[in-house]
């Protein structure tokens, strides 16, 4: 099996699950409204108030994603499993770990199309301007979601198929996303603010390193976690 | 599966069960007989009075609960590497007893917060991260709970197990950066010698407790796996069934 072989598997599991996912619309439509509906219960919790709201904008952006993101990663497997179709991906010859990078490609693409509107919808509600060094952000976003999705793909390999599903995802995914959501939701704020004290740095390197270490891991394990 | 190492009949297990009442018997004087030690011969502290006995407790619990997630981890790769069923159960009496002791240090924290600090919780680097780590493991247990094939269930909780004790030095840090607080952690070296001796003993007490708890528990889970493939064999007519 050379490289250039598993990576036209990882290319067909993309493909698959993103044309499932662009001829039926139900997950993006689903989860965009849930991302939206957050960020409004986010405003009537906060009140009316604009200085709090902009204040608070990068933690209730994050969690809208992360609420409403979680619920793309189960629906990413039970597709599978509602036809009987895990079983056949898992008997084609060839690594695990392709199906895992294409499913975590396809939910990454799903959850960022989600964030491109989700976010200009929060900047809107929460009335934020967008500072002179906007790119950095975008670069932030993608990161953290980098982050989200590696472990979210690799939870959601079991819950998706454990009793009570919908409770478990969250309840594994979340502690373990506690240093994705501080340095995104710290690294935009200080960017948001003109990052003053230069600190976006830090925590930008910190999702970095995140990131790679739990994809490295996430790839290892896949395979204990895919076969049983 | 891998129980047929346990073979299951009533004189052992009856011979088990007393030896370890008599282990936590020995187990419990000792931890009675050094927390009695130090609380008699420490004088009030300066700032905290007798409030600063829950030292005794909570740090022991703190430093305990590490060399628990510690069994975890190696127990954890041990499975994965191995395949053996053992080193599952060990790392969910490890996790269980992990939980316990995490639960212990944040419940003996804020009692002893609320007085010397004046508040129950401040959002501090080391509370908080005892905290995230409180529920990593509560999911890892919970994940059990959720999982009734015992093989997968093992395959399952060694990954998460060990991508959680990955995430523990991160957490840390993310939090540290994000807040900090708490008083330079009790240590030999930070103390009254008056106190040293009495912190020593404790945490050698309650690592014995730990470890009598991850005993306990194991072998426990050994016995009701035992007892499941048992169920398994009455239940298929005593043939063996598919995994004989």
């Amino acid at each position: 099996m050379t490289w250039r072989d598993e990576w036209r598997r990882v290319q067909a599991i993309v493909w698959k699950d993103l044309t499932t996912e662009r001829r039926s619309k139900a997950g993006i439509n689903a989860v965009v409204f849930m991302g939206v509906l957050i960020l409004l219960l986010f405003g009537f919790a906060l009140g009316p108030d604009t200085e709090a709201l902009r204040a608070a904008a990068a933690g209730a952006l994050w969690l809208a994603i992360l609420f409403s993101g979680v619920l793309a990663f189960n629906r990413s497997y039970q597709l599978e499993l509602d036809g009987g179709a895990l079983e056949s991906l898992l008997l084609y010859p060839g690594s695990r770990w392709a199906i895992y990078v294409g499913k975590l490609i396809a939910n990454l693409v799903f959850v960022l199309i989600v964030e491109a509107i989700v976010i200009p919808v929060a900047l809107v509600l929460y009335q934020v301007a967008l500072p002179p060094g906007w790119p950095a952000l975008i670069g932030v976003t993608v990161l953290g979601t980098v982050g989200f999705v590696t472990l979210g793909t690799f939870y959601a390999a079991m819950s998706s198929r454990s009793r009570a599903r919908e409770v478990l995802l969250p309840l594994l995914l979340f502690p373990m996303l506690i240093p994705v959501l501080l340095s995104a939701v710290e690294a935009s704020t200080s960017l948001l603010g003109g990052d003053p004290m230069l600190e976006a740095g830090a925590w930008v390197r910190l999702l970095g390193a995140f990131d790679i270490i739990f994809l490295v891991a996430s790839l290892l394990a896949f395979e204990y976690v895919i076969e049983v | 599966m891998g129980v047929g190492t346990v073979e299951l009949s009533v004189a052992p297990a009856r011979a088990r069960r007393s030896t370890g009442m008599l282990i936590g018997l020995g187990v419990f004087l000792l931890l009675a007989a050094t927390q009695a030690y130090s609380i008699s011969i420490s004088t009030p502290d300066r700032d905290m009075g007798h409030l600063q006995k829950i030292m005794y407790v909570h740090v022991p619990a703190a430093w305990n609960m590490m060399i628990a997630y510690f069994i975890v981890a190696i127990a954890s790769l041990r499975y994965l590497w191995k395949g053996r069923e053992k080193d599952d159960l060990l790392a969910a009496a490890a996790a269980e007893t992990g939980a316990l002791m995490t639960g212990l240090t944040l419940a003996l924290g804020m009692i002893w917060g609320k007085p010397t600090w004046g508040i129950w919780w401040t959002w501090d680097a080391r509370l908080t991260s005892t905290a995230v780590l409180f529920f990593i493991y509560v999911g890892y247990l919970i994940l059990r709970a959720f999982v009734d094939d015992p093989d997968r269930r093992a395959q399952w909780s060694a990954a998460v197990g060990l991508l959680g004790a990955l995430n523990v030095p991160i957490v840390y840090m993310s939090v540290r950066w994000w807040r900090t607080l708490h008083q330079v952690q009790s240590s030999p070296s930070t103390l009254d010698p008056n106190y040293t001796l009495s912190l020593r003993i404790n945490a050698i007490a309650i690592m014995i407790v730990v470890l009598f708890f991850i005993r306990h528990r194991y072998q426990t889970m050994q016995l009701e796996a035992a007892a499941d493939a048992m169920h398994e064999r009455i239940a298929l007519g005593d043939r063996g069934g598919i995994n004989a």
